[in-house]
């Protein structure tokens, strides 16, 4: 097989694996054939997602790499193309590992239907898939799209007590935000057309249309893409369909939006809208910091209130997520922080997974997850409470373990940013830090320490549940679950060991992305040190034109307006 | 008379409906049993070989009657084959329809078959004259010639509304449609009789000429006398294809009728309407504004008003609705302001290329199409406990628990209405959008993806009550093999289109192009009157159908 074709094979497997569970096959009928089926299929999805990874030159994480081209609707000038960076690879990695772990934890939680449940997880899978390796932005705007509907099932279907309204909230929330994204992506493709006379939606063609257009176009379309990926992102205000949805999910949907699907909102901003409207995406840039650091406060202060251990895990999603989106946009001069953020998103789903499975196993044998009704688990659930910890300890970000890397570099870029508001928004977001410690160990604290507490209606052990591994812990894991965690506990604890390789592939991209942003605020500050020399004015506006001469083949044309937010910091250093 | 041969030429699909349609009338009253029976084979089989005549596999081709004066030569055809295939599968939803009628059951087996009290031949004779309208309508080069056609549209569907079902309120509303539509039909022949009072031609060819002769004499645009003339005439048409403000008839006519004939109404007019307000705006053209690429600002302002009021009015009161058939009624108006953006764009595009708008309506009539008739055709499958229709929410809920297919059909009709991803309906929303941006109209773009997200709220509700509903077991479903398989055709081609939608969007741009008007078309040497006489004369013509096809973008 050619290496081109790996990325095609990618991405129709799981559609091919979803297609024979509908096969008429009185096995699968079974639920536990069903089940096997799907994990030995999501396994060999795995696989080749690895070979992939071995397929792609990592001395070159930057280049899109393995990329090819299949006509979709050629009068439209619609094409099928695709290939990966270090970016989208460790996405794909990332979904190709969480695919297993759900299909294993959900043995016991689905009690009906196992062929639909896997059949949807099976096609979420190929939607994440297309999203991330998209070269086309109609295609990447499909699959985005597209992951709405497994979700809608799987929530919809087999979620708990609302999960009618919580299907219906989340899909009306991010199709609405969506169209508005639509109608961002088919401007730039009516600019380029208008500017060319050919219809072209490939990516990298886009982002030369986007940097041409004038900045109340950028700012235009910057706005409807901010629609769709805030969202999804989640941004507040716009989070108020995640808790719902999260909690209400059935746990493989819960980590599966949390671990992935929350993760297009921001690999949507850093593929398409910051490469795409640099103008846009600096001006748009402390608004959307200050609406993440909102959002990174106003949730950890929302999770301390919270008592059901499942929505506070919810909320601590909208408030990490502030995270990654503060360090998308504060572009400092090394990308260290949005590196650190994508790292983030990659940690974020593996940490905020695990503790998704955790609740989830929890509340398979207990029927609750309030802490008040549970709670000294250490004492009869070991194992599960080590793993619990483990989890925990990397949502707080504890060094040694996967959040701690991204949210320390996420910081320390927006530290280091030369634009003047970027420094307040991370002694802000610092804080969040603060607070999810302590929303965290809280949690902890009431669940897994103090005396053994178990649901008064508790009746010895539940229908279904399996026996721990440890005859004198019968509430205690089994080996199906350890199974299960071990895989998310040990990238848990590799990633925060050995950050570096993962970071060194993504730091080229990145900087790649965010080159045409660097490149206005440099010219910016150059045409500032010249204006601002002599008078020197503080926190001045400056309307500077743009210096094409030092930022050639940057995409800026002579002459772009450029407002920037002039500092004081900069002319004195 | 020789003329009036060759223009015949061009008619033959139309012909064949025709001739179709007087032999339903025959089998239809036929003493025997089985030959009443075959009046729906009749019916498919005229629609079938107008389908056959229309694509130019038989017969000189629908070019052979003479180019379009506008030049909207390719329009034409697509319109007039897209029409006829759709009408295939509405024949196939609407075919058992008059044999479930009440007072019919002697048409149940031979024993009990009384001819006297049988089922109505005429339903699908007047099936198949509406569809003949819309062929008209699509051909039309004259006004009188096109109110005709739109009238031989719509008489039909009086009747049709009225004896589909024997329900009084089926009368009811047929009794108010009728008083509307003669109304609407009112209002736009006054628009015609103003455009011929301004240009002193009811042709079209003669009307373009006026136009032109005023755009380049000087002129500051059009007379007014002849923009008030087209304002009526959009007005009175926009009865046809349920505009605001036309409307309101839509979900008290769509839910008295039977389901088949509702399914057939949200189709037939609306694909006469589009195809008639495509030529009037042609006859004007989109050769006006600063960068000569608008429609009179006057016409535009009113088709963008409209578009916007049409979509939004149908999809909020579409929200509004407990009852499945006012949904989707007013949903049938929503989708027809979607298609009014196109109009705002025209055929300015040349070349084939996307964001042309007529193409954009051409390729959105038949996603519409599918997916509409998908969903009426599911509705039409089941009834409540009294024999009724399924009607409300509440009576699709947990359908799919007892019939998977039935709820998986209307699930997917629903996407594709609503646009969603890998359906047809996206690739028509990505064409209108597109139009609407070349267009100039960036709002009324942000207008049509706001519409789509507040249809998505009832659209989805009907996928919600149908999949995560509980079962009442109230709603049974009677197997009507035929209108299944309507509904499945319709279904899978909905996801087939909108997988591998290329084939039609290719035709639908085509259509889009407008072909190089031959100049002094009246006289007796044109070379597209000597293509009707022979066969080499037929390649040349078309030789110059494709030169303007390869023309510059």
């Amino acid at each position: 097989m050619q290496s081109d074709q790996l990325i095609l094979a990618l991405l129709t497997l799981p559609v091919l694996w979803a297609v024979g569970l509908l096969l008429p096959i009185p096995g699968l009928q079974r639920k536990r054939y069903a089940w096997a089926y799907s994990a030995v299929t999501s396994a060999i999805s795995l696989t080749l997602a690895i070979v992939v990874a071995m397929n792609f030159d990592w001395t070159h994480p930057g280049d899109m790499q393995l990329s090819g081209s299949i006509d979709w609707i050629p009068s439209m000038g619609l094409s099928f193309r695709y290939g990966v960076d270090a970016i989208s690879l460790w996405l794909i990695l990332l979904t190709a590992v969480i695919m297993p772990v759900v299909v294993l934890s959900s043995l016991i939680e689905v009690n009906h239907d196992m062929r639909q449940f896997h059949f949807w997880l099976h096609i979420l899978e190929a939607a994440l898939i297309g999203t991330f390796v998209a070269q086309d932005i109609v295609l990447f705007y499909v699959c985005f799209e597209f992951t709405l509907i497994p979700l809608y099932f799987l929530i919809g279907v087999f979620g708990h007590k609302e999960k009618l309204k919580a299907a219906r909230i989340y899909f009306l929330y991010a199709f609405t935000g969506s169209m508005l994204t639509f109608a961002g992506v088919l401007y730039v493709g009516y600019v380029g057309w208008s500017q060319t006379g050919l219809w072209n939606f490939g990516i990298q063609d886009l982002y030369e249309i986007g940097r041409r257009m004038s900045m109340t176009e950028q700012c235009l379309v910057f706005a409807a893409m901010l629609a769709g990926f805030g969202v999804k992102t989640p941004l507040v205000p716009f989070h108020t369909w995640l808790p719902l949805a999260h909690t209400e999910a059935p746990t493989a949907g819960s980590v599966d939006l949390a671990g992935l699907v929350l993760k297009l909102g921001p690999y949507g901003l850093i593929r398409l809208a910051i490469p795409m409207l640099p103008d846009a995406a600096l001006a748009f840039a402390p608004w959307v910091c200050v609406v993440a650091v909102i959002g990174i406060v106003y949730a950890a202060l929302i999770c301390r209130a919270q008592k059901d251990a499942k929505r506070l895990v919810a909320y601590s999603s909208v408030s990490h997520m502030g995270f990654v989106a503060l360090g998308l946009f504060v572009f400092d001069p090394g990308g260290i922080a949005a590196t650190g953020a994508v790292f983030y998103m990659l940690a974020h789903g593996l940490a905020t997974g695990g503790l998704f499975l955790c609740i989830g196993m929890l509340y398979d044998r207990f029927h609750t997850r309030e802490f008040g009704r549970i709670g000294g688990t250490a004492k009869f659930m070991p194992v599960w409470s080590f793993f619990f910890m483990l989890f925990v300890l990397a949502s707080v970000g504890l060094p040694g373990l996967n959040g701690f890397p991204g949210e320390f570099l996420t910081l320390m870029g927006a530290f280091d940013s030369e634009l003047w508001w970027s420094k307040p928004m991370a002694v802000a977001g610092a804080l969040g830090v603060i607070l999810a410690a302590v929303y965290l160990l809280y949690m902890a604290g009431r669940m897994v320490w103090g005396p053994p507490v178990i649901p008064a209606d508790h009746e010895g052990y539940l229908e279904g549940a399996e026996h721990g591994v440890d005859p004198n812990h019968r509430h205690d894991l089994s080996w199906r679950e350890i199974t299960t965690l071990v895989p998310v506990a040990a990238l848990c604890l590799l990633l925060g060991l050995m950050p570096m390789p993962v970071l060194r592939t993504l730091e080229s991209p990145v900087v790649g992305l965010n080159e045409p942003v660097m490149a206005i605020v440099e010219s910016a500050e150059q045409a500032e040190l010249q204006v601002t020399e002599g008078d020197g004015p503080r926190e001045a506006v400056v309307q500077a034109e743009g210096e094409t001469a030092g930022v050639s083949g940057t995409g800026l044309p002579s002459g772009a307006r450029v407002v920037v937010v002039g500092g004081e910091g900069v002319s004195h250093e | 008379m020789n003329e009036m041969l060759v223009k015949l030429q061009g008619l033959w699909p139309e012909m064949t409906l025709l001739v179709g349609a007087v032999a339903c009338l025959a089998t239809g009253l036929s003493g025997v049993w089985w030959v009443r029976k075959s009046t729906a084979v009749v019916a498919g089989v005229a629609i079938g070989v107008a389908l056959l005549f229309a694509t130019g596999v038989i017969g000189p081709g629908v070019d052979a009657g003479g180019s379009h004066p506008l030049g909207l030569d390719a329009a034409v055809v697509y319109l007039k084959v897209a029409a006829l295939a759709v009408g295939l599968v509405l024949l196939l939803v609407a075919a058992r329809t008059p044999e479930h009628l009440k007072q019919v059951v002697t048409a149940e087996s031979r024993e009990k078959f009384e001819p006297g009290e049988d089922f109505r031949g005429e339903f699908f004779a007047f099936f198949l004259f509406s569809l003949t309208g819309v062929l008209l309508t699509a051909g039309a080069t004259d006004l009188v010639w096109l109110f005709l056609a739109l009238e031989l549209t719509s008489l039909p569907t009086y009747i049709l509304v009225a004896t589909g079902r024997d329900k009084a309120w089926a009368q009811e509303s047929a009794v108010k449609y009728f008083f509307l539509g003669a109304m609407a039909a009112a209002v736009f022949l006054f628009g015609f009789a103003l455009i011929y009072a301004a240009s002193g031609f009811t042709t079209y060819a003669g009307i373009r000429g006026y136009v032109e002769g005023a755009v380049a004499g000087g002129e500051v645009g059009l007379s007014p006398l002849m923009l008030v003339g087209m304002v009526l005439a959009i007005v009175g048409v926009g009865f046809k294809i349920a505009a605001v403000p036309m409307h309101f008839y839509t979900a008290d006519v769509y839910e008295g009728a039977a389901v088949p004939v509702t399914s057939m109404l949200a189709f037939v007019p609306k694909a006469a309407g589009f195809a008639a307000l495509i030529g009037l705006l042609s006859l004007v053209g989109w050769q006006y504004g600063p960068d000569g690429d608008r429609l009179p600002l006057v016409l535009e302002v009113l088709i963008a008003v409209m578009a916007v009021a049409t979509m939004t009015v149908g999809n909020v009161l579409a929200l509004m609705q407990s009852r499945v058939k006012r949904v989707l009624a007013y949903s049938s108006v929503a989708h027809s302001g979607y298609m009014l953006v196109g109009l705002l764009a025209g055929s300015t595009v040349g070349g084939g290329g996307l964001g042309n708008g007529v193409s954009a309506i051409a390729f959105y009539v038949v996603a519409y199409g599918l997916g509409t008739i998908a969903s009426f055709a599911v509705l039409g499958c089941l009834h409540g406990p009294e024999g009724d229709e399924a009607a409300t929410y509440d009576d699709l809920s947990g359908l799919r628990h007892r019939h998977p297919f039935l709820a998986g059909t209307l699930l997917v009709a629903c996407l594709s209405l609503l646009g969603f991803p890998f359906t047809v309906g996206f690739i028509g929303k990505i064409n209108l959008a597109s139009s609407g941006f070349v267009s100039g109209h960036g709002l009324v773009v942000i207008a049509l993806v706001l519409n789509s997200a507040i249809s998505a709220a009832y659209y989805l509700r009907i996928g919600s009550v149908c999949f995560f509903g509980a079962d009442h077991g109230t709603t049974e479903a009677r197997y009507v093999p035929v209108r299944i398989t309507g509904a499945i055709i319709a279904s899978v081609m909905s996801i087939g289109l909108g997988l591998q939608g290329g084939w039609l969007e290719s035709r639908a741009l085509e259509a889009g192009v407008v072909t190089e008007v031959v100049e002094d078309a009246e006289d007796g040497a044109d070379p597209s009157q000597a293509a009707g006489l022979n066969g080499v004369g037929v390649e040349a013509s078309r030789g110059v159908v494709s030169a303007g096809t390869l023309g510059d973008p």
